[in-house]
């Protein structure tokens, strides 16, 4: 009998050069992916004289610096405008491939990646950004890196790990209208707290999960950093397939056959062991927001805030103190009274079709009340909103249509929240000043960030989909 | 270059100050306006940028790094999940630039750990019953002592023991960069790398 193996043992195993006395792996990598902040990765490529080992491997998309509007004009911040540059120097000299700012297939990474056919089960996939583990959800290992593994990757097409423990989290049961992906991940989130899989690789398991259509499984591992996890992944399975079908980059005919074979035989065997086992009930996951400065904070949209008072830890109670203070609410304030002054409907966690067409779908023949921008995950993902007549509800709700990258998420393209302003966001990270000097976060999904804006303030977006598809 | 050579790291006595957070992510650490410096400007004065000073750029007085008594601090201590967050290495660069060796929490984000390692810069982890005496001692000393081949941090007479994964340790005692490890195993990466082609054709892009 061999040693039953889950999904990230036999992914692990296949990529293993050798492991050394000191207890840590070398693994080869499939995919490189590489954007503007990787530019330290090539300036100590540079540093050594040396080329990049393997460009045919390394893929480049520029997304955090680029700007979501006015594309045809020049870049007018010189300091954005050289970061952009940087990259198209940089590709050209090592002969990577660079989907630039012109490029028709532009868009985030994390959202390119998967719907290029690049991302497919069974690989190894690193990238200098921590959300990288959103490629897992195809059922491939995918780590976020330093700048200095950025360059051992280059130099070397190989990166060290220790190997980390297995985490199960097994999502069973069925899940309610208007809840997704961003809901259940959340909702993890606040169960085992940012650390909470640290040192851990989390496979996503149960009907929930495989319910979820390819969309909802990229927004869920992309969140697994957010718990703390080295990286997440769900089993490869006929949506999974039926998904890398026909993608530019993917295996194709006799190929494609072979590899669906060899991707079949990659989910756990049923006896495999996780070192940790966590567990939820999809029905018992309502739609859920953030109210603090940690995704942690996370509440069902129908909570207050809560009160420092009633913590007994006094640094932790300071900790939530400071939360309130930074974000302007008062203790015990109920959620739904908070108004917000602008929303964001973007990034590598939520800007995928089906995450414009679940805010669409609420905003549809509704007015915004408060303005935000609208940012696909990818050129292509905008074209196809377009052809869909998405942007139509976007823009007759009041709500700016932009053009694809990261925008409002980290804000250093130029799109930032104004100090002291308030934005319900389908982004990932709530941290202070995130989103720009000042700004306060609320992270939600696609349809409750949708319900704010119409609402103008958070607000359950259950009672607004009645009566809608 | 010099500027991306590892130092080792043996013992250090210095000046310590204590960060009373958890979940300090690393968008605090350094805030990401300043990710498009380059190394060779430095990066010190981009630590805790936004916690340290308020929108007009004079210092916050309440933050611990402001403490005239702290100038020069070398030594960290946080509290649980210190690093979290953004993989961005350029919150190591600050730190390091600032003038810390180490860190000290009860965890810390992985990516991060990761990073201060090819830095040289030590994320000690210190239990969860330890911390909070440790932070009292070095709020009250205003000096730690780090000895990374014993595991130890003193702070006056206290003194606690931390962990880190050994194959950091010997890293940082010796100041070794990985990809001279790498180096050695050249031979095996390339025979990897031609058995797998023939064995995964498929993993191959197209296009």
């Amino acid at each position: 009998m061999t040693q039953p193996l889950t999904l990230f043992d036999k992914i692990w195993a296949q990529h293993e050069i050798l492991k050394a006395e000191n207890g840590l792996s070398l693994l080869w990598v499939d995919r490189h992916y590489i954007h503007e902040g990787s530019f330290q990765g090539f300036d100590k490529v540079e540093a050594r004289n040396a080329s990049v080992a393997r460009p045919d491997l390394t893929f480049g998309i520029a997304d955090h610096y680029v700007p979501t509007h006015a594309r045809s004009k020049p870049i007018a911040d010189p300091s954005l405008a050289r970061m952009v540059q940087q990259i198209v120097d940089n590709t050209a000299k090592h002969g990577i491939m660079l989907m630039g700012l012109d490029d028709p297939r532009q868009g985030i990474v994390h959202v390119v990646g998967p719907e290029q056919g690049l991302t497919i089960p069974g690989l190894v996939i690193v990238c200098g950004d921590s959300h990288t583990a959103t490629h897992g959800a195809l059922g491939a290992i995918a780590i976020g890196i330093g700048a200095s593994e950025v360059s051992h990757v280059m130099l070397t097409q190989t990166f060290w790990q220790k190997k980390p423990k297995r985490m199960r989290v097994t999502v069973d049961g069925r899940c309610g209208p208007g809840i997704g992906a961003k809901d259940i991940a959340l909702s993890i989130i606040a169960k085992i707290g940012t650390n909470g899989a640290q040192g851990h690789a989390v496979e996503y398991a149960g009907r929930a999960i495989r319910a979820l259509t390819m969309e909802g499984r990229l927004t869920l591992c992309n969140l697994a950093i957010e718990a703390g996890a080295r990286t997440g992944m769900v089993a490869p399975d006929e949506t999974t397939f039926a998904y890398v079908k026909g993608r530019p980059f993917a295996p194709k005919g006799a190929d494609f056959e072979r590899a669906v074979q060899v991707w079949q035989q990659l989910p756990s065997d049923s006896d495999a062991e996780f070192d940790t086992e966590v567990s939820l009930d999809a029905s018992a996951i309502a739609p859920v927001v953030t109210w603090g400065t940690s995704p942690e904070d996370t509440l069902p949209s129908d909570a207050a805030v809560p009160d420092p008072a009633q913590v007994d830890d006094p640094d932790r109670a300071k900790q939530v103190q400071g939360a309130l203070d930074y974000m302007g609410l008062t203790p015990r304030q109920k959620l739904t009274d908070i108004r917000v002054d602008r929303v964001f409907i973007g990034s590598c966690t939520n800007a995928r079709i089906e995450d414009l067409r679940a805010a669409a779908a609420v905003l549809s023949g509704r007015k915004a009340k408060v303005p935000g921008i609208v940012s696909p995950g990818s050129t292509l993902v905008k074209r196809q909103a377009e052809q869909e007549g998405l942007d139509k509800v976007f823009t007759a709700a009041g709500l700016t249509w932009a053009e694809s990258g990261c925008s409002m998420c980290i804000g250093i393209n130029g799109d930032v929240v104004p100090p002291g302003e308030r934005c319900a966001s389908t982004t990932n990270r709530n941290f202070r000043g995130r989103q720009g000097p000042g700004a306060r976060t609320h992270l939600m999904s696609p349809a409750m960030v949708a319900a704010a804006a119409v609402n103008g303030h958070l607000a359950d977006v259950r009672p607004m989909l009645v009566g809608r598809a | 270059m010099d500027q991306f050579k590892m130092q080792p790291f043996r013992k250090l006595d210095g000046v310590a100050v204590a960060l009373r957070r958890d979940n300090v992510d690393t968008d605090q650490v350094i805030p990401a306006r300043f990710l498009k410096v380059a190394r060779a400007e430095g990066l010190g004065d981009t630590l805790f940028r936004d916690l340290r000073f308020d929108q007009s750029g004079k210092p916050r007085p309440d933050f611990p790094l402001n403490d005239p008594a702290r100038k020069g601090a070398s030594v960290l201590i946080g509290r649980r999940n210190f690093g979290v967050g953004s993989s961005r290495e350029a919150a190591v660069y600050a730190l390091v630039d600032y003038g810390i060796r180490c860190v000290v929490a009860t965890s810390f984000g992985d990516i991060f750990a990761g990073n201060s390692v090819n830095n040289g810069l030590v994320a000690a982890i210190v239990a969860e019953e330890d911390i909070e005496k440790l932070l009292s001692a070095v709020e009250q000393t205003g000096r730690a002592e780090v000895d990374l081949e014993e595991q130890t941090i003193k702070s006056g007479n206290y003194v606690v023991p931390f962990t880190i994964d050994p194959a950091r340790k010997t890293r940082l005692l010796n100041g070794w960069d990985e990809l001279d490890l790498t180096a050695q195993y050249q031979d095996r990466i390339e025979a990897f790398a031609a058995k797998d082609r023939a064995e995964r054709p498929w993993a191959v892009p197209r296009g």
